[in-house]
């Protein structure tokens, strides 16, 4: 085999790959598990659910 | 909270605070060297000549100030995101210092002419060997704080920075390869690259162009992925797309380097594969544009009286417009006017102010406060006049680029009816010199911005008293 065709096959493995990835994050069944992934960096720091309740306060900024 | 453990914020407001300053310092040689293209006479020294301070500036902004941001935002992310603290404290102490040793070694040796030509990649041997060092020490202390971390998942902005830190290792790396001359001594060294030839230069470009998808790309988007939906206190619009979009990223942006070689000795084809993985790159940078800033879809009213919000949507703004200006660039036929001009410079500072520089300024005024004991900066209203500083000074700056390098290159192509070029080339840079004179003025405006910001970071920081927040436990165990 020549060295060209592994290239073209490693081409075609890394596209279906890829197309693998897009389907997997797209499905239905990931869908729950990444809307609360989604919610991570959120209401972990006390400092932003007072700075949150201030804002809704109608809190000015200096 | 059921331990009294605490974040390590330690490391993270040194690289904070040093974010700022090194940005002062990188940001001002710029503008120094901006000045001495209107003014030659400002060339006053051999050390302080425009040819050895450009490397100084590109070094200080990218690696200095862009360096220490990207430290300091993956490591408060990291452990927050991950619910832990820093692993190995020590080892992350080192970076630090190890990380500020380097800078220093750099505002030494290139002023002083010691350099390997590599753009972006001057330092010579034994700050390469340190730089090294330093940089897997940060990959332990990053991989090690996910891997003791106390949720099941892995946030979408730890793997931008891991990938930023896994493919920088392999950039310096390969393109650092050099034989040095250890005639010439460890203190005034000397070295030459592996590579020769049509290979070096593909070798060159292959790292210069993923520094820019990688530390100044990848990493960024990391720090976006995780200030901009905690500043709009929303989750991110949509997770799934930022898996795709993390995935795309990875898989196109190693084949894009070949554009900066189009026209040379470089293979037709290779030219060609740069130029169409560049054009590929156009729909993850899109997409990733579009997923932080539709963040605030049904929240516009935010950006009306946040400044720091400001920031991070601008320079998402920012982003994807250096990331369609340069895909069109790579097409060879636009390559042709472009390649050499201003208008490359202008693309550069597009993505490195307005982009990485808005999105490390953003990040830095949320981190701010909270590193030292406050609930805001000491002042928001200067906040707001740094935003207007640096997205005019950014304008001013990128516009008149445009128009000096699409001139440069309408010029330099211009032929008369016998086939002799019209213009000389000296015809050229006098009819630059006003757009110059317009890029040191926008220089100076965000220079002006980033001091308002060191004077509103210091007041935060006298008025509040250095804390470490105690560890929160993940939401799913409360």
């Amino acid at each position: 085999m020549d060295i060209n065709d592994l290239r073209s096959i490693t081409t075609v493995l890394m596209l279906a790959l890829f197309a693998g990835i897009v389907w997997w994050a797209y499905s239905a069944k990931s869908k729950a598990a990444f809307e609360e992934a989604g919610r991570l960096p959120l209401d972990d720091d006390e400092l932003d659910v007072i700075q949150r309740e201030q804002r809704g306060a109608g809190h000015q900024d200096k | 909270m059921q331990s009294q453990a605490t974040y390590n914020y330690k490391v993270v407001r040194q690289f904070a605070v040093m974010t700022v300053i090194w940005g002062i310092v990188g940001m001002l040689v710029g503008v120094i060297i901006a000045a001495q293209l209107v003014w030659p006479q400002l060339n006053l020294f051999e050390f302080l000549g425009y040819g050895r301070l450009r490397p100084l500036h590109t070094n200080a902004v990218i690696f200095a100030f862009g360096g220490c941001a990207l430290f300091a935002t993956s490591y408060y992310s990291v452990q927050r995101t991950c619910h832990t603290t820093l692993f190995l404290p020590g080892l992350a102490a080192f970076t630090f210092w190890a990380w500020q040793l380097i800078i220093l070694l750099a505002a030494l040796s290139l002023p002083l002419g010691f350099t390997t030509g590599k753009e972006y990649a001057e330092l010579e041997w034994p700050i390469d060997i340190l730089i090294t060092v330093v940089w897997v020490s940060y990959a332990i202390v990053f991989f090690g704080t996910i891997g003791t971390r106390k949720t099941p998942h892995i946030y979408v902005s730890n793997w931008f920075f891991g990938a930023m830190i896994i493919a920088v290792a392999l950039l310096h790396l390969v393109n650092s390869a050099e034989i040095p001359v250890l005639a010439a001594g460890i203190l005034t060294p000397r070295s030459f690259s592996a590579y020769a030839g049509v290979q070096d230069a593909m070798v060159q470009w292959w790292y210069g162009h993923n520094a820019v998808g990688f530390f100044l790309t990848a990493g960024f988007l990391g720090m976006m992925y995780y200030f901009v939906p905690k500043q709009a206190g929303r989750p991110v619009y949509s997770y799934r797309l930022s898996v795709v979009h993390f995935w795309a990223l990875i898989f196109t942006y190693m084949w894009a380097g070949p554009h900066h070689l189009h026209y040379t000795a470089l293979p037709d084809w290779a030219q060609s594969l740069g130029m169409i993985f560049s054009l590929i790159l156009l729909a993850p940078s899109w997409g990733g544009m579009i997923n932080g800033i539709m963040t605030l879809s049904g929240a516009w009213h935010k950006l009306r009286d946040d400044p720091v919000l400001k920031f991070l949507i601008t320079s998402l703004s920012f982003y994807g417009m250096s990331t369609f200006e340069g895909p069109m660039m790579s097409v060879k036929t636009v390559n042709a006017l472009s390649h050499y001009t201003d208008w490359t410079v202008g693309h550069v500072h597009s993505g490195a102010l307005g982009w990485v520089a808005m999105v490390s300024i953003g990040a830095l005024y949320y981190l701010l406060p909270r590193l030292f004991g406050k609930t805001e900066m000491w002042s928001t209203r200067l906040i707001n006049v740094h935003f207007w500083l640096a997205t005019l000074g950014t304008v001013l700056y990128i516009a008149a680029l445009w128009i000096s390098g699409v001139m440069q290159g309408l010029m330099w192509r211009a032929t008369n009816a016998d086939g002799t070029l019209t213009y000389s080339f000296v015809e050229s840079v006098k009819a630059s010199y006003p757009f110059w004179t317009i890029r040191v003025v926008g220089g100076l405006l965000f220079l002006t911005g980033m001091l308002i910001m060191a004077f509103n970071m210091f007041k935060t920081i006298g008025a509040g008293k250095a804390i470490d927040a105690p560890v929160v436990a993940p939401a799913h165990a409360h």
